[in-house]
């Protein structure tokens, strides 16, 4: 492996390639500054590739089925490979689907290919986002990359949802029958949109035609454009490193792009490519041939979406059925729109706006190329997991019904506890998470007062014992001593120099108080009056008991040894 | 599904209040790999040898049935079958009933839950037929299938496929690995029960399933449902293991555990060779 090196470094090993494009391409000095770009290392970094990856590998099985695919719905008897299915009358689209299931050379392979690279795209995603949340990568200048991010997840569901309905198999037209639901529990227009959507009464001809521009088209073609967009920014912002020994905010350590870093993402991506093949090869996914084609009168047992949807399906099965109707008017149906639209709405906004949220209420506009541990961030940290616990139990719910038959549980019961869990677990979720965090920073200022116990005991002429410490190693004091305190804010004063009041003062006081709240019980960092203290304590102590003292465990370091 | 009978003594923990955060560990547990095993059970209840219609027409066997009946069921059925506090009257529920609950090892009734379970039947078939012979002589109702009746060789495997799926899927599931129903009952896997088992619940409609005469189902169609439900039970599965035909659950759970995992582990693993 080639050394770390920081930015400005020069590699010398490809100034030939450089030098070639150059010849040709006079773009030199955009290369030059480009190919040797330092980023930084860390797995969780790859995240980010594992979605990248999944992506690519979308594309490219995708474009592989729309060479069979028909996105047609027009009915015509079924005469392929699968004999149970013979015979029987069936859209166009799912004859295609089967066709590629069945007939087409390495068709199986490559649906599974797109199906499992689909579930796992949103899943890197997920995962991708958790990590940029815990960390506070989406900090200033990174806000927008993070908006950009939300959208892509949110494309991603659309697309996935999209896709998993183009089969036009039992499980697809479930699916679409509870999206034209949702559309119709829309107050006032709801009727207007689900016949605009679907070209008029549920299910028509026309949907699946419409659905495919969109999933092979319109979407795939925004996301690629905000994938662009997404890593430029990164690009241009440099990535963010965490905490370490000669890491400032000012600097990248890390390896440059070529040959290190390409190296690596080329490997990881054949990885990735790998396995989501060999997975596919080996695990069923998606068997639409057992399904049979969408017939509005049947509807199976444990009929669910992907996982990703899974969520707002659990949402809608914990819901109580409340409906309201206005005689003669129109009825309102909150049992849909809760869960299905408000629930979902509030939280995206939510975490799309997150990082001004945070913003506002520490007051905090420096910025940030550092990452931040999450246990020094409590409430950040306990508002993720607090969040996690809910969207947890909605998932939980999506799938109640094989929860229930495996376990031998009552749905009902299920349902009932879940109501009730929903709300009381996040609260207590958040307060655990918070102490934890405070504990641990509590412990970070231990160690960095007094070192780290080393098991050694010495008794003292006096009798007394002590243990002997050891100082921090100097990465892991980098580490500990990067957490930066904020000053809380000032009080806002309720009329200004000039005596006029502050106009939205409550608006002020609000924050105010959440921004107290946000950093009272911060465990305060060593001031450097006290470091210097505590460490010539600890070498004095040392000494003093090498001196003085009788081993009784182990034997001691020489002080000098301390780093 | 021999899990079922397994969880007989688990049944009066489950709606214990801890059992839902049970649920988080056994669901990743049970998920990551065990779906496979139980779904294609070999049938422990192989049809046996026994000439049914030689014992239904002995008149010895109702005699026989009737000593049985006072041993094993009367507790319950009352001495006569006329039903007491414990259990429902027996008077019209045919041969087909009695067959079908004991020789799933229904009846008789082991504990009460939320649903009677099937088990190990307790009686050989023999005695089965002998019960069945007595109840049966109380008051006429839906008979044991004759051989005929149950000769499903032949039947259309695509159109059982779609009546299946328009009139059991919705409780059974499109895999007919069974479904939850509501307050903690549910409807079985169909995988171990025999073509008789399968006829007769058609036609007797145990507990929460309807009843499916000659009206709806007609013989053919019957055939055909029955003629499904065994391709289902060894169906090839092309696109290689179906992870306890639980659908998109279970495909979720895989993708998060095992997948995920695997893909972390190795970036983890890239990241520390790097240093
Ligand atoms: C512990 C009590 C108990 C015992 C013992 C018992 N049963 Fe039952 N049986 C019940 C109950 C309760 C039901 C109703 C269950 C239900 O609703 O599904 C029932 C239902 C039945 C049915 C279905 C009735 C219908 O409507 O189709 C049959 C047949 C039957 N029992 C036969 C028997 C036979 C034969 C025996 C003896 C081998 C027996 N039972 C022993 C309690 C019992
Ligand atoms: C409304 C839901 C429902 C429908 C529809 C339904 N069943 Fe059932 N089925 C059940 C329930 C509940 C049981 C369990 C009864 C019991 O344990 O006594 C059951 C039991 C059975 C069993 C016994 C399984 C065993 O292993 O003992 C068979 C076989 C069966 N059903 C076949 C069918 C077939 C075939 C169809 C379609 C023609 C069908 N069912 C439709 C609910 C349903
Ligand atoms: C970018 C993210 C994408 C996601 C999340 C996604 C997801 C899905 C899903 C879940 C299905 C259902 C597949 C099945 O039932 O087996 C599907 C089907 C399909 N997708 Fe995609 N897809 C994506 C991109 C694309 C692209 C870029 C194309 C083509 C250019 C494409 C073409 C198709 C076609 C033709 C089908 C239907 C055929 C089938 O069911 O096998 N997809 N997609």
């Amino acid at each position: 492996m080639s050394q770390q090196v920081t930015r400005g470094a020069v590699d010398k090993s490809i100034d030939g390639t450089v030098k070639y494009l150059d010849d040709r391409l006079s773009t030199s000095g955009f290369i030059k500054r480009n190919i040797k770009k330092v980023f930084p290392d860390h797995w969780s970094f790859m995240l980010g590739e594992i979605a990248l990856y999944s992506f690519i590998i979308l594309l490219l099985s995708g474009v592989y089925l729309t060479f069979f695919y028909k996105p047609s719905l027009v009915e015509i008897v079924y005469d392929g490979s699968y004999l149970p299915l013979k015979g029987i009358k069936m859209s166009e689209a799912y004859a295609s689907t089967l066709e590629i299931s069945f007939d087409v050379r390495g068709g199986l392979l490559m649906r599974q290919v797109h199906h499992w690279g689909a579930l796992l795209f949103v899943a890197a995603i997920t995962v991708h986002l958790l990590r940029v949340f815990f960390t506070g990568a989406f900090r200033k200048p990174r806000e927008l990359n993070w908006v950009i991010g939300v959208g892509l997840l949110v494309l991603a569901i659309l697309e996935g949802f999209a896709g998993y309905s183009l089969p036009d198999d039992l499980l697809s037209g479930t699916g679409l029958r509870i999206a034209s639901g949702i559309a119709l529990a829309i107050p006032v227009v709801g009727t207007y949109v689900s016949f605009l959507v679907f070209g008029g009464e549920f299910p028509g001809l026309d949907f699946i035609p419409r659905l495919y521009t969109i999933h092979v088209l319109l979407v795939p073609g925004i996301m690629l454009a905000l994938i662009t967009a997404h890593l430029m920014m990164v690009w241009y912002q440099k990535h963010t490193q965490y905490p370490g020994p000669g890491r400032t905010n000012e600097n990248v350590v890390g390896y440059p792009l070529m040959p290190v870093y390409m190296a690596k993402a080329g490997g990881f991506f054949f990885i990735v490519f790998g396995f989501l093949v060999l997975v596919s090869g080996l695990v069923t996914i998606n068997p639409i041939w057992k399904y049979g084609p969408y017939m509005p009168d049947q509807v199976t047992a444990g009929s669910q979406p992907d996982w990703y949807i899974g969520w707002l399906d659990g949402g809608t099965r914990i819901m109580p059925n409340w409906e309201i109707t206005v005689p003669g008017m129109f009825t309102l149906s909150p049992n849909i729109l809760i869960p299905a639209v408000v629930v979902p709405g509030i939280m995206f906004t939510l975490l799309a706006l997150y990082p001004w949220i945070e913003q506002w209420i520490t007051g905090d506009k420096r910025i940030h190329h550092i990452l931040e541990r999450p246990r020094n961030n409590p409430n950040r940290t306990a508002l993720g997991v607090m969040s996690l616990v809910f969207y947890g139990f909605l998932w939980i719910s999506g799938g109640n019904d094989i929860i229930a038959q495996m376990l031998n549980l009552s749905i009902n019961d299920m349902t009932r506890v879940i109501r009730v869990l929903i709300f009381i677990t996040p609260p207590i979720a958040f307060i655990i998470t918070k102490r934890i965090c405070l504990s641990l920073q509590h412990k970070d200022r231990e160690r960095l007062l007094h070192g780290d116990p080393t098991g050694r005991l010495l008794r003292l002429p006096n009798g007394e014992f002590i243990e002997v410490h050891e100082p921090l190693s100097d990465e892991v004091k980098a580490i500990l001593l990067a957490r930066t305190e904020l000053p809380m804010l000032t009080p806002p004063a309720e009329v200004d120099a000039n005596g006029v009041k502050t106009p939205n003062l409550w608006v002020k006081k609000l924050q105010h108080r959440l921004n107290r709240w946000w950093y009272v019980d911060q465990v305060p960092m060593p001031t450097a009056a006290e470091l210097t203290a505590a460490k010539a304590h600890t070498l004095h102590e040392l000494e003093d008991a090498q001196e003085r003292g009788i081993e009784i465990a182990k034997d001691l370091p020489s002080p000098t040894k301390s780093h | 599904m021999a899990k079922r009978s397994g969880t007989v003594g688990f049944s009066k923990y489950r709606k214990h209040p801890a059992a839902l955060s049970v649920i988080l560990f056994l669901g990743l547990i049970v998920t990551s790999g065990v779906y496979t095993l139980g779904a294609n059970a070999a049938n422990e209840y192989a049809r046996s040898s026994v000439d049914a219609a030689a014992i239904m027409n002995d008149p010895a066997s109702i005699d026989a049935g009737k000593r049985l009946f006072a041993t094993g069921c009367a507790t319950c059925h009352g001495l006569n079958a006329q039903g007491n506090s414990d259990g429902p009257t027996l008077i019209g529920v045919g041969a087909a009933s009695v067959h079908f609950q004991v020789s799933s090892g229904r009846m008789p009734m082991a504990s009460p839950g939320a649903q009677v379970m099937r088990k190990k039947p307790q009686y050989t078939e023999e005695q089965t037929l002998q019960l069945a012979a007595y109840v049966a002589s109380l008051s006429p109702g839906p008979e044991i299938p004759t051989a005929a009746q149950l000769n499903w060789a032949g039947a259309d495997l695509a159109e059982g496929a779609e009546l299946f799926r328009a009139n059991c899927a919705q409780c059974h599931s499109f895999s007919g690995r069974g479904g939850a129903l509501t307050e903690g009952k549910y409807a079985p896997s169909l995988m171990i029960a025999t073509p008789q088992q399968i006829y007769e619940a058609m036609i007797t409609g145990p507990q929460a399933m309807p009843i499916f005469n000659d009206q709806t189902l007609n013989l053919e169609e019957k055939h055909g449902i029955i003629a499904y439900i065994e391709y289902l039970k060894d169906s090839p599965n092309p696109g290689g293991f179906e992870l306890g035909r639980y659908g998109p659950v279970t495909e979720g759970l895989f993708l998060w555990t095992i997948g995920m995992g695997a893909l972390l582990m190795v970036a983890i693993w890239i990241g520390v060779k790097a240093k």
